[in-house]
């Protein structure tokens, strides 16, 4: 996978000469095996990564790069189009600003430099065809839990491209994420709504909770006033869903993303619907979130792009 | 165990695309989790068995949530019928596929458990063979089964200190339960011996041999495999 320094990259290839603070490669991750102890992981932002496959004409479940804070740094072997979503960064392409959001025409041996996101953590990259690393029980995707799929780059690294593409793109330009400075996430309560105090249960919709530098795309974990427990006694493990909030015996709920355990001994006190997933996912440390209970008149009106679907998905 | 997990079997919401169905017994979790795997519901994604909870994740393109809760509203009701206790998880045993696991029993805490248990190290190895066992589930670690049907006189709780690395095929016991550490990990099980069966495997297919409902049975292994370079 890596090459030697200094060279270009070889045709069709794409070199990772800075892979910012956090880079890993993410799909749509790998469904229908958690029975084995296999979570699902995949994109923290799968809205993000969906609408930048989209850009460039990928497949659903193309490959690409998710960047934690930014700062990668990427050369291209030969003519590519790209696309970035997700947290907005300054780009620059062969010496010259280009915008986000927007399939990028990428002429051979030009360097991409992804600067620093002013809002939001995680920003993707997709190439046209998608990226070609080795699948992992049918995922390109790292799981960071479970140490599954890829490592996570590093300068030097040589990733090439597959050709999981369909028609030539006809998007070219899509709204861009707005990511409030104070977001409200929609929550359904339970599993366990009845193992909290009433005290706990109307905290969490009167309280401002702050994202901690904890967090990663396990989990983002909250500080707040402690949610108590009404039913001291273990629980036993049981399963788990992205974006369920679950509560340590500390009070302090995590809400967990991508790469969360398959099952866990604490109870989830309720879950963060699916469209807002993706705001968790692009908070970051020191912002603080609203939690609001989930009301169905509270959905029309949004776009359809958040809810893609999952047709790649395989039955069980 | 006091509260709401005594309570009758019930669904309990889990956000925009499952359900957590809640049943009283490890064993009625078992036999809702096989029959919701052999004639899954349409839509159904992910099946995650637990110790007594089954959670069914649905694709909300191809079914709603309402759907679901009515297909498997008696299914849960079937999963309380069964036959009582020890009886129930033997059946249980006995309807999976089965996995033969060789075993040393040499591990570091064989000593430990015999004197926690009151019993010889060689009572230890005989009432880890001889006992009926199956996956119930897995969870902690890709591959890593909660093998149930473990000798109750073997039931102990966990290590107080839990090691900060056990290696892969390490065999271990830990309250109701035995399993086989899948690769080398932090762990709080009591180990008793150590296999070489690789238990989870990328390149095979399904990679994790000890899945739900697979019957286990530990063998003694030839004291002289394995020791060989």
């Amino acid at each position: 996978m890596s090459g030697p320094h200094g060279t270009l990259p070889r045709a069709g290839q794409v070199r990772i000469i800075a892979p910012g603070p956090f880079a890993t490669v993410q799909d749509l991750g790998r469904p229908g095996l958690a029975h084995l102890g296999v979570t699902r992981s995949g994109a923290a932002d799968r809205h993000s990564l969906r609408l930048a496959n989209r850009l460039v004409g990928n497949l659903v479940g193309a490959a690409a790069i998710e960047l934690a804070y930014g700062g990668l740094v990427a050369r291209f072997a030969t003519a590519a189009l790209i696309a970035l979503t997700g947290a907005p960064c300054p780009l620059e392409l062969a010496g010259r600003g280009v915008g986000m959001y927007a399939p990028i025409d990428v002429p051979a041996g030009a360097l991409l430099r992804v600067g620093v996101p002013e809002r939001g953590v995680r920003t993707y990259l997709a190439i046209r065809g998608g990226l070609d690393v080795p699948a992992v029980l049918g995922s390109r995707s790292t799981d960071t839990l479970a140490g599954l799929g890829p490592p996570a780059l590093t300068a030097g690294v040589d990733l090439a491209l597959a050709r999981e593409m369909s028609a030539p793109p006809v998007v070219d330009l899509a709204p861009q994420a707005r990511y409030p400075s104070t977001p409200t996430l929609r929550v359904h309560l339970g599993p366990r709504d009845d193992w909290f105090t009433d005290e706990a249960r109307s905290r969490l919709w009167t309280t401002e909770y702050e994202v901690t530098a904890s967090s990663d795309r396990v989990g983002v974990r909250l500080l707040g006033p402690a949610l108590r427990r009404r039913i001291t006694s273990e629980l036993p493990s049981e399963g788990l869903v992205p974006g369920g909030i679950q509560v340590p015996p500390d009070g302090q709920p995590v809400i967990f993303l991508a790469d969360h355990p398959v099952t866990g001994g604490y109870p989830v006190l309720g879950v963060v619907t699916a469209r807002d997933i993706p705001l968790i996912a692009q908070c970051r440390p020191g912002q603080r979130v609203r939690l609001r209970p989930y009301r169905r008149a509270s959905t029309p009106g949004e776009d359809g792009l958040l809810e893609g679907g999952d047709a790649s998905v395989a039955a069980v | 165990m006091s509260g709401p997990q005594r309570a009758a079997a019930r669904v309990l919401p889990c956000g925009t695309d499952a359900l957590l169905l809640e049943v009283a017994t490890l064993e009625h979790a078992e036999r809702l989790y096989l029959r919701l795997r052999r004639d899954p519901p349409p839509g159904v994604v992910e099946l995650v068995p637990a110790a007594r909870t089954v959670l069914v994740v649905v694709d909300r393109q191809r079914t709603s949530l309402a759907r679901l809760r009515q297909r498997v509203r008696p299914l849960i009701a079937a999963a309380g019928r069964g036959e009582p206790g020890g009886a129930e998880g033997a059946a249980i045993a006995s309807a999976g596929p089965e996995v033969t696991v060789p075993v040393r029993y040499d591990g570091p805490d064989l000593a430990e458990v015999s004197r926690l248990a009151g019993l010889t190290a060689a009572d230890v190895v005989r009432r880890h063979v001889q006992g009926r066992h199956r996956v119930a589930f897995c969870g902690f670690a890709p591959g890593f089964a909660y093998v149930a049907g473990l000798d109750p006189a073997l039931a102990l709780p966990r290590r107080a200190t839990p090691r900060t690395r056990v290696p892969a095929g390490a065999v271990a016991v830990a309250d109701t339960f035995t399993g086989v550490y899948p690769r080398s990990s932090p762990g709080g099980w009591h180990l008793i011996g150590r296999t070489d069966l690789v238990v989870f495997d990328l390149e095979r297919d399904p990679p994790a041999l000890l899945s739900p409902g697979t019957s286990v049975r530990f063998v003694e292994a030839d004291p002289a495999a394995g020791e060989h370079p």
